[in-house]
């Protein structure tokens, strides 16, 4: 199957369910690459441009809100969690308006534009945030689910998305999505790996090298970080013992963070946080950062599999 | 504006003054400087001007307002206390710990209230998203903000600025609240923001002069001006003072955000209500 991004799948999903005439879309110069135009296509008179202006974006989302749309604002993840934080936080959150912040280029797999635009806070900084939703789907069909789900909620939902082209996980036709529960997509009980975004294919990859050396490993589809699912994460600790979360972020803040709240209040477990170590990001391929970064498949299987030795 | 009109008109800008002064002096802190300057523009507004129902505050075809210098919720409370969205006992519950009158307002505790503001800069962006939502549903209803002098300060406002010209959104009506001071001291000696309406005309807003923001005559046929106005938000900069109708806060960047003690607050009521008394006899 094709690799498709999971902002392409927010472009079409958009599209999609664009019939919807509340549904109002703005950006900030990046139409093309955040792929909202794909719904301009279909709906120009639906989408508005606001310019390279992402604090006044968020707020403009919000005045539209208070009158019933469902509005999507995009810019890149950097912008849109960062630059525009208080924004979301004193227009979007506080009022919980219905302003689903769709945020593309997250991670370090933008690549080559380097640290200035790779986004490793964003979760951590947006689930911070009370009234929000934040979500992080890994493939194609988990997006257009994620979109669908951020659209019948009524409120703020943050939503992470990638720039690179990635495998799909999930079977289209046989998938359910629900806000706020994980999925399990590989069975194991000597450890589980909960890992969300592209670091689900990448933690699939890493249970196959623990299987050739005798490690049955978990692993679950975080696509919601808050809320967390708490039942899947205690059911994982009582059942394998041992907890590695895998993200393409900060270690500090974000779905580990998250992870590490939710078992030590419920079920306290031993946790290996894999991700971006309070570092920022630099220029390079996709793959040649995740493995500077100890992000792919053979650095995630190493290192947990340093971890269990040392269990 | 006829005699009758305008001395109603005057009375309920006095009552709003009092209550001002009571609900900053109740909770023992909050903005009157501000909220006293801004309050005929309020005035005019919602006791000459907004399609409204206080019976039903949620009205989709009702004028909107977003008081984007949000600091100033006591002008606005007593605005609409008086305007009947909620008792005027209320509002000595201003800041308290069991009340719904938030320090700067909330849209989803206050009724009437359209936008929960306090952070600056940010109410006129989402006064913005309003009027673009009016023109995206063909909807004539109006949206009305006041910002401000220093908070012209931030950028945001001119991100907005920009956007609502670019959108031509002449179903939005704008004013600076132009007294001159910030908590700091003079808007010139903090950070510069003049020349106010040579900006806003550059921007490619219809900027209309108030050279009295206490003259309710005048403010209003500023917004009856601004309704005639095709194709471009109207921003009406109107020169204001701040602590407007209390001698002694006239005009005094001290009374930004501070609260009288009894003898102030009386002296301010004393003064208010003489007023008031003159206009009823």
């Amino acid at each position: 199957m094709a690799k498709v991004a999971t902002r392409e799948a927010y472009g079409k999903a958009l599209a999609q369910y664009g019939a919807d005439e509340r549904i109002i879309v703005l950006d900030a110069d990046l139409s093309k690459s955040t792929e909202t135009d794909t719904f301009k296509q279909v709906y120009p008179e639906r989408h508005f441009n606001m310019g390279i202006a992402e604090g006044n974006l968020m707020c403009v989302a919000a005045g539209l809100a208070t009158t019933g749309k469902i509005v999507f604002a995009s810019t890149f993840a950097i912008f849109a969690s960062e630059r525009a934080c208080e924004q979301i936080r004193n227009s979007i959150c506080y009022p919980k308006l219905n302003v689903k912040v769709a945020a593309t280029h997250a991670g370090l797999t933008v690549g080559e534009d380097g640290a200035s635009h790779q986004c490793v806070e964003d979760l951590g900084v947006m689930r911070s945030l009370p009234n929000m939703v934040v979500l992080s789907p890994c493939d194609e069909i988990e997006t257009n689910r994620a979109i669908k789900a951020a659209i019948d909620h009524d409120g703020p939902v943050y939503i992470r998305l990638g720039r690179l082209a990635v495998e799909a996980v999930h079977d289209p036709d046989n998938f359910e999505f629900e806000i706020g529960k994980g999925i399990e997509v590989r069975e194991g009980n000597d450890v589980t790996l909960v890992a969300t975004g592209l670091m689900v294919q990448e933690s699939l990859a890493a249970a196959k090298i623990l299987e050739e050396n005798g490690i049955n490993a978990r692993v679950i589809d975080m696509h919601t970080i808050k809320p967390i699912d708490k039942d899947i994460l205690v059911k994982a600790a009582k059942e394998t013992g041992f907890i590695v979360t895998v993200e393409e972020h900060n270690i500090v803040g974000g779905l580990g963070s998250a992870v590490c709240e939710a078992l030590s209040e419920n079920y306290p477990c031993k946790v290996l946080r894999i991700g971006v170590e309070d570092k920022f990001g630099k220029s390079g391929t996709p793959a040649a950062l995740l493995e500077k970064y100890g992000l792919n498949a053979e650095a995630i299987a190493k290192k947990t599999m340093e971890a269990m030795k040392n269990k | 504006m006829d005699k009758q009109k305008a001395l109603e008109l005057k009375k309920i800008a006095t009552r709003i003054r009092k209550h001002i002064i009571e609900q900053v002096f109740s909770a023992k802190s909050g903005h009157p400087g501000g909220s006293l300057s801004c309050t005929d523009i309020l005035t005019v507004l919602y006791f000459d001007e907004m399609r409204v129902n206080p019976k039903d505050p949620k009205w989709a075809d009702r004028d909107r307002f977003v008081l984007s210098k949000g600091h100033c919720a006591p002008a606005l409370y007593a605005t609409l206390a008086l305007k009947g969205f909620f008792p005027e006992e209320d509002l000595k519950t201003f800041r308290r710990i069991d009340s719904y009158l938030e320090g700067h307002p909330s849209m989803s505790y206050v009724p009437g209230v359209d936008m929960s503001t306090g952070s600056l800069g940010q109410g006129i962006s989402t006064a913005v998203g309003m009027a673009l939502a009016g023109k995206i549903d063909n909807k004539d209803y109006r949206v009305y903000s006041i910002l401000g002098d220093g908070e012209l300060q931030e950028g945001q406002v001119w991100e907005a600025a920009m956007a609502a010209a670019h959108y031509k959104l002449d179903n939005l009506t704008a004013f600076v609240d132009y007294n001159g001071l910030q908590i700091d001291g003079n808007i010139t000696d903090v950070m510069n923001p003049e020349p106010i309406a040579d900006k806003f005309k550059a921007f490619g807003w219809n900027v209309i002069v108030v050279k009295d923001g206490h003259d309710h005559a005048e403010i209003k046929a500023a917004i009856e001006k601004a309704k005639t106005v095709k194709g471009q938000p109207t921003m009406c900069v109107c020169h204001c003072i701040k602590g407007k109708g209390v001698s002694f806060m006239e005009n005094n960047y001290g009374w930004h955000g501070t609260a009288p003690n009894q003898e102030q607050r009386d002296k301010a009521i004393a003064e208010l209500d003489e007023y008031l008394a003159g206009l009823e006899a």
